[in-house]
């Protein structure tokens, strides 16, 4: 952590249901500029759909998520949409890469939906490519490079627009070890040189090793722990 | 790990003298709980007893000589049969935590807390390692990570007891 302590991101008191299945039962959650929070819980506990409630993309059915002081259920979809693309980073287990698009173009992708010019945007995502040591397969689709090297690119996708929260949902969850120790080490270094904070949601210790901080997700509840890097 | 095997295979390379020993011992294996010199000495006397060892001349130098110790033959083929035979697979800490969760609950306290201040206190050693890890060598990574596998099969044990804390506490109360 760089040593700020600006609270970027709350969530207080959530519920979510989902028919009769109650996912989220009073969650509540502060994310501090800069920090790695690690999320974990078993599956089915509830901390995937808390990530989709903090990130803005699922809204919850009681309790509040402000970013930076904004309510984010009060802002109307295209603004959250808008607030997603800016400021947030997704890295999901996988799928997330458009498999029509080249790497490069897929890392492009959130600057050119900004309003970047392709030439402009694609340096800038050549940039992050080569910052996550895969600038070699630039030009190459999704399926045609390794899923150490796909989730590189989606780090990369993630970091582009340097947003200040990074939800990470499993991003390692389909590597093996050697590989996700890489992706996970580079998706830290990256956070920190750019001060985003990373909402890291995983089942694995060891990847919630590469956290500052941890909560674990039980029964739809957030339970604390105050073990600091 | 047996101190003994370990100074033999260290004197594979050529021999040495017992501070040197220390030194290349404490440096690649122990950096935290390092040699004291009185075991690498009584070390080195068994195995020249066993005939593992020979002395190979003495050095001189500034402070008193000094014996430098070679590998025998005998010494090769023990640490070859050692290097080549699995270690029994032991049950670390669980026992004791084990021992800890049944008196808790033997004794009304609850074994919820122990359990979940004994993971943030895993998961605490473990953020250590991985720090440890990214700014460490590749020697310094392989010992972590082998710390850092073992610390988690604990962990996943802690929640599975955790995960089973009704029934054991319906079980232990029978």
């Amino acid at each position: 952590m760089t040593g700020a302590t600006e609270t970027v991101l709350e969530a207080v008191e959530l519920h979510k249901s989902f028919g009769e299945t109650t996912a989220l039962h009073g969650a509540s959650v502060t994310v501090r500029a800069g920090e790695v929070l690690a999320v974990l819980g078993p599956s089915g506990s509830g901390k995937s759909t808390l990530l989709h409630c903090m990130a803005g993309i699922l809204l919850p059915d009681a309790g509040t998520v402000s970013y930076r002081g904004i309510d984010l259920a009060a802002l109307a979809g295209h603004r959250r949409s808008a607030l997603r693309r800016d400021e947030f980073g997704f890295v999901f287990q996988f799928g997330q890469l458009v498999p029509e698009l080249s790497c490069v173009e897929n890392v492009a992708l959130p600057l050119r939906l900004a309003g970047q010019r392709r030439k402009a945007a694609e340096r800038i995502a050549r940039e992050w490519l080569a910052r996550l040591d895969v600038d070699t397969v630039a030009g190459k689709r999704p399926g045609e490079v390794s899923g150490g090297q796909g989730q590189r690119v989606a780090v990369a996708r993630a970091m582009v627009t340097r947003p200040k929260v990074v939800f990470a949902d499993e991003p390692t969850g389909a590597l093996d070890s050697l590989n996700s120790e890489r992706v996970l080490e580079l998706l830290v270094a990256a956070a920190r040189d750019t001060n985003a904070a990373v909402v890291l949601v995983t089942h694995e210790t060891r990847v919630a090793a590469f956290s500052d901080r941890d909560i674990t997700v039980r029964d739809g509840k957030v339970r604390q722990t105050e073990f600091s890097r | 790990m047996s101190i003994a095997n370990t100074l033999l295979g260290l004197l594979e390379s050529g021999p040495r003298h017992g501070y040197d020993l220390k030194r290349a011992y404490d440096e690649r294996f122990s950096a935290e709980r390092p040699l004291h010199y009185g075991q690498v000495y009584s070390t080195l006397q068994r195995l020249l007893r066993n005939g593992l060892v020979s002395e190979a001349g003495v050095e001189a130098g500034d402070g008193p000589e000094r014996k430098r110790y070679a590998i025998t033959d005998a010494g090769i083929t023990d640490i070859e049969k050692w290097l080549a035979s699995p270690e029994s697979p032991s049950s670390y800490l669980q026992n004791t935590l084990y021992t800890k969760v049944v008196l808790a609950l033997l004794s009304g306290r609850g074994a919820a807390e122990l359990l979940d201040t004994q993971r943030a206190a895993h998961l605490a050693k473990m953020r250590e390692l991985t720090k440890r890890k990214t700014g460490g060598d590749l020697a310094d990574a392989l010992i972590c990570d082998h710390a850092l596998f073992h610390l988690e099969a604990d962990l996943r044990w802690l929640e599975l007891t955790a995960a089973r804390l009704d029934e054991l506490t319906e079980r232990v109360r029978i």
